[in-house]
């Protein structure tokens, strides 16, 4: 990939955690470059570390030792341009789906007209219009990650970092929803890391998939998808794509002779 | 009417039924030991007192008197509660220097301090309401403290990705979220406001259902008694009744299991 002005640079991030008097590297001397546009999956056995590098990239956590670059300029907490989606939605309860989505808004002092209009807008976009005054709770799984996708995009991030935003979802609402946000992505292109633990995910939505092995965590594999070639049904069921699966799959389930079972069997904070 | 709105509108008539017919057996059972001979008033008796201490002003003299002991000490209770329930939840400095004293005074019980507060502060309605605004700021700090502790990280993280920086996400997103605690904490303050009143009023009191009964115990007065008992009962359960509304609206987005 380009590396002349990376969007996105991890250079030898380490980080250890103190588990009482022990230790664990749930990343060690991470390495990774991401382009502009460029739409990146991590998947990977638990404890491989993925969501520490994206609580990393999002600000919530320091490395024990290397850097993360934004835009040339390291990350020193969490910023406008990295809108993150959580596996939890970690929705305002209180708060209508209206409110939820314009809440980055007012935070950065968006005038109340202006926030209203910009959040009816992706509101619109991801299908919630009728439900713009309920309150999470009586929405579905898949509808509250939804309305915090509108939530991360209202704001206008050029990157998103989502940590398997859809992995608490059923197989059915999960491919509608991986196809709303590729049909999202491409009308409003931005710089996307998406960690999963879906093998098939990983390789339907992304330009470069990265394979991580555990213990420690760290990058095991790297493989590249086409970007020209279009997301739809027909893929999913090509030939094609059962061939980048297969590759994944050996990729993350056959690391050096151990099975992935294994090294996620002392699971930790993943 | 649809079949299942049928079936909610029953389940949800039923518990008053129940309700109803328990409060009146309640009362049949009350009537019977009353005439069998136990030294208990009847029912009618005390229906006729309570229509007499209504009719002089005596009655609501005495609950206008404990009502407003009750207030004020619940009022500067939670008031004062509800700040430093969020401070030790929030700063760990402050939580270490004044969760001693909180955890010691909570194992004492606020009707122990009443010899203290006489002394103290003599015989007026400051010792009083002292010893309720203690009972109420007691129950009430614990729980705020422990809605702010429980706040769910993923909720503070998901506000600072959104832009929010401390005080912003304290005013959005650590109040709202500990409402709940901070609700439930009023009710047992209020609960422990109301149950200390009747022993505060011991303190030389003038007025109040507290002190009416006590008088009343003088003179062998059993109807009176039992009018001050049932007014401090629904008195209370009306204060509660009214909090549980204000729950219900502050905090109706919460999912119930």
């Amino acid at each position: 990939m380009t590396t002349k002005t990376a969007k996105i640079s991890v250079q030898g991030v380490t980080k250890i955690f103190a588990l009482g008097r022990e230790t664990f590297t749930a990343l060690d001397n991470v390495s990774l470059d991401i382009a502009d546009h460029e739409f990146v999956t991590v998947v990977g056995p638990s404890g491989c570390g993925k969501s520490t590098l994206m609580n990393i990239l999002a600000g919530l956590e320091t490395p024990t030792a290397g850097r993360a670059l934004v835009d040339g300029s390291p990350v020193l907490g969490p910023g406008p341009e990295r809108g993150v989606i959580f596996q939890q939605y970690a929705l305002f309860p209180w708060l209508t789906v209206r409110q939820n989505v314009e809440f980055g808004l007012r935070t950065s002092g968006v005038p109340k007209g202006e926030r209203r209009r910009r959040a009816e807008h992706f509101i619109e976009q991801v299908g919630l219009e009728r439900f713009a005054d309920a309150l999470p709770k009586t929405l579905s799984g898949g509808m509250r990650q939804r309305c915090a996708i509108a939530r991360a995009y209202a704001v206008d991030p050029s990157i998103l970092l989502m940590d398997e935003p859809f992995g608490a979802l059923d197989a059915l609402t999960r491919v509608k929803l991986q196809e709303q946000l590729l049909h999202t992505w491409s009308q409003n292109k931005r710089t996307v890391l998406f960690i999963t633990h879906d093998v098939d995910e990983a390789v339907f939505l992304a330009t470069r998939v990265i394979v991580m092995a555990a213990r420690p965590g760290r990058i095991y594999d790297v493989i590249e998808v086409d970007p020209a070639i279009e997301r739809n049904e027909e893929f999913r069921l090509s030939s094609e794509f059962a061939a980048l699966r297969k590759r994944v799959w050996h990729s993350v389930y056959h690391q050096e002779g151990r099975t992935a079972f294994q090294s996620a069997s002392h699971s930790s904070t993943a | 009417m649809t079949a299942p709105e049928r079936q909610s509108a029953g389940r949800r008539k039923l518990p008053l039924i129940l309700n109803a017919v328990s409060v009146l057996l309640g009362i049949a059972i009350w009537w019977v030991l009353a005439t069998a001979g136990f030294k208990l008033p009847t029912p009618l008796e005390v229906v006729s007192r309570a229509g007499t201490l209504i009719g002089n002003g005596t009655l609501g003299e005495d609950a206008v008197a404990s009502l407003t002991r009750v207030l004020i000490g619940f009022a500067l209770g939670t008031a004062a509660a509800i700040p430093v329930g969020f401070l030790m939840g929030w700063y760990s400095v402050l939580r270490g220097l004044i969760e001693p004293w909180i955890q010691f005074f909570r194992t004492i019980p606020p009707l122990a301090i009443i010899p203290l507060a006489v002394v103290v502060m003599g015989i007026d309605e400051t010792p009083k309401i002292f010893v309720i605004f203690l009972a109420a700021f007691l129950a009430c700090v614990i729980s705020t403290f422990q809605g702010v502790v429980n706040v769910d990280r993923t909720l503070i993280n998901a506000a600072r990705v959104l832009g929010a920086k401390d005080v912003t996400i304290f005013a959005r997103v650590v109040v709202p979220a500990s409402t709940p605690f901070i609700l439930v904490g009023m009710r047992v303050g209020l609960g422990s406001a109301w149950a200390t009143l009747v022993a505060a009023e011991l303190i030389a009191a003038q007025q109040g259902l507290g002190y009416r009964m006590q008088n009343a115990q003088l003179y062998y007065d059993l109807p009176t008694i039992f009018v001050g008992l049932i007014s401090i009962g629904i008195l209370g359960l009306l204060m509660d009744r009214v909090l549980l509304l204000a729950e219900r609206k502050l905090t109706g987005w919460q999912e119930r299991r």
